[in-house]
């Protein structure tokens, strides 16, 4: 016989066999969609010359990798991406500091910030690139171009919407800026942050390619680029793919560490 | 005696875009040392304001506020005590850790010190709550951390703003019977700010009763109950009845006046 379930073990396990649900569903819509696709290729519906197909981008993963060296291609996608990430964080930390620290200054820039921040950050890219070459350091500096102006906007409001009474208790406790800073400020702000970075981390690979797009010599971005400009679509939609799984792995890497500091609190 | 503590004439409006609010107007009294100031009045009378000029957060438009024969700057900040209304414990530290914001912002972490914050924390009873996040504890205990995260600063002169108003009945009687008694003890000098009259006439050795919009001071009564007595005991005095009775009217035609 069954042992009796408590109304908490029910509700446990209800919302478990919820999740599971939701994972199955998940899955079998990529499931699904993978065995249209091949069929669909298979069948002659859709030329595969043109939409490939699952088996195709996988045999052309495998010898990219031997011909190509795909991974240092990715590598270097992903170092862009993380370096621009890095580098984001760092100056918008330091700029909203001193934008927090100086109440004038930052009236007077705040329409600039608003400007550069609406601009289509792509239209930057070909100017950066004649202006710096095309390196990986123009590549970088076209990542984070797209993600800095934002950021630094979220990242000001989250510290001027601060309790001003948690300030003022700082100061009743004999603590000086330094002390609102490191003590209220910062600390105080770190879920603002890390919901900033998930935006960031999307925002700094989408730079990234469109800087490879333009000026790359490596990098999934100049792979997509070559591979349409020589008709190897296998190639481009790879890469594409390729470049879905590193967007979603560093997005996640952000949330888990959102949640780790979450449940920390 | 020279008085510790000497308000002269202060007078304080808030300014915004839209207009001036005048929340103090003339204000003069005297403190000395050791002694027990509380302060009573209707709702926006300018109680908070008052314990803010003196803690020297914002200036008076007018006036002096004088401490140990000086004007208040910043660096005599770090002398008082100010228990703000709320308790505005932070989220990401423990109870601990919250309670030694103080001492680390001043620089005066240590063993000592420390260990005088756990003595604290036991005579308040929140040992088993140490490690826990504010979120956790109730109103009341809340409460109890953001007044020894005051106290185990060893302020000279203490400001209290309603520092009980989050307890229920019982504990409120409890907690400021302790610390009225503490208090007496330690010889320190505390503003009590309440609105409670009972516990301002228990606690305090005057009580200074302010008019509303802007804040002036209604009279200060000087209260003679046996200083020997605890907070609790007095309120058992056939003079309490009197006290209280004589601050009530002054209540009743403030609220008549406005
Ligand atoms: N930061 C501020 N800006 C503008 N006006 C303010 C500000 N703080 C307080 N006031 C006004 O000043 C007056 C006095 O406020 P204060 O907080 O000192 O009153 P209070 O006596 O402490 O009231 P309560 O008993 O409700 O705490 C009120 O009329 C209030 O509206
Ligand atoms: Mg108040």
């Amino acid at each position: 016989m069954k042992p009796k379930l408590s109304a908490q073990e029910l509700y446990i396990h209800r919302q478990k066999k919820r999740t599971v649900q939701i994972h199955i569903a998940r899955s079998l819509i990529l499931l699904l969609f993978l065995v249209l696709w091949e069929a669909a290729a298979d069948l002659g519906i859709i030329d595969s010359f043109i939409f490939s197909s699952p088996s195709r981008v996988v045999r052309c993963f495998y010898d990219m990798l031997r011909t190509e060296r795909l991974l240092f291609h990715i590598g270097i996608t992903l170092f862009e991406t993380l370096a621009s990430f890095t580098l984001v964080l760092l100056f918008t930390l330091f700029i909203t500091t001193c934008l927090w620290l100086n109440d004038r200054i930052s009236k007077t820039l705040e329409p600039y910030l608003v400007v550069l921040n609406s601009l289509p950050k792509s239209a930057l890219a070909p100017l950066l690139i004649v202006w710096l070459g095309g390196n990986y350091k123009t590549i970088i500096i076209t990542g984070m171009s797209v993600a800095i102006f934002g950021s630094i906007l979220s990242l000001y409001t989250a510290f001027t919407e601060t309790d001003s009474e948690k300030i003022k208790l700082v100061k009743t406790l004999g603590g000086g800026r330094k002390d609102i800073l490191l003590r209220v400020m910062l600390p105080g702000n770190i879920p603002s942050l890390l919901s900033i970075m998930k935006v960031n981390i999307g925002l700094c690979l989408v730079g990234v390619i469109i800087g490879e797009f333009i000026a790359a010599k490596v990098g999934l971005g100049y792979l997509i680029i070559y591979g349409s400009q020589v008709f190897k679509l296998d190639w481009v939609i790879m890469s594409i793919l390729v470049l879905c799984i590193i967007a979603m792995g560093l997005y996640q890497c952000i949330n888990q560490a959102e949640k780790r500091y979450l449940k920390k609190i | 005696m020279e008085p510790i503590l000497e308000c002269k004439n202060i007078n304080y409006s808030y300014h915004s875009m839209t207009g001036e609010t005048p929340a103090l107007s003339d204000i003069n009294f005297k403190l000395n040392k050791g002694e027990f100031l509380s302060v009573v009045g209707p709702s926006g009378c300018g109680k908070s304001t008052l314990l803010s000029l003196i803690c020297g957060l914002i200036a008076p438009e007018s006036g002096e506020i004088i401490y140990e024969g000086t004007n208040i700057t910043e660096s005599s900040r770090q002398r008082f005590g100010y228990m703000l209304q709320k308790d505005h414990l932070f989220e990401w530290r423990t109870i601990r850790r919250n309670i030694l914001l103080g001492l680390e912002i001043q620089k005066k972490l240590s063993r000592e010190t420390g260990a005088y914050a756990d003595k604290l924390l036991e005579t308040y009873g929140l040992s088993a709550f140490a490690q826990k996040r504010p979120s956790e504890l109730s109103g009341g205990m809340r409460q109890r951390a953001a007044l020894i995260r005051t106290l185990v600063l060893k302020p000279e002169l203490l400001l209290l703003d309603e520092p009980f108003s989050a307890l229920d009945y019982q504990t409120r009687l409890k907690v400021s019977d302790d610390i009225g008694t503490i208090i007496r003890q330690e010889k320190k000098t505390a503003i009590l700010v309440t609105h409670d009259l009972s516990e301002a006439i228990s606690m305090g050795d005057k009580v200074l009763v302010l008019s509303k919009h802007p804040g002036k001071i209604k009279t200060i009564v000087p209260i003679s109950l046996d200083k020997n007595l605890s907070p609790l005991e007095k309120r058992n005095c056939d003079e309490f009845k009197t006290y209280f009775n004589l601050i009530w009217k002054e209540f009743e035609s403030n609220e008549a006046e406005t």
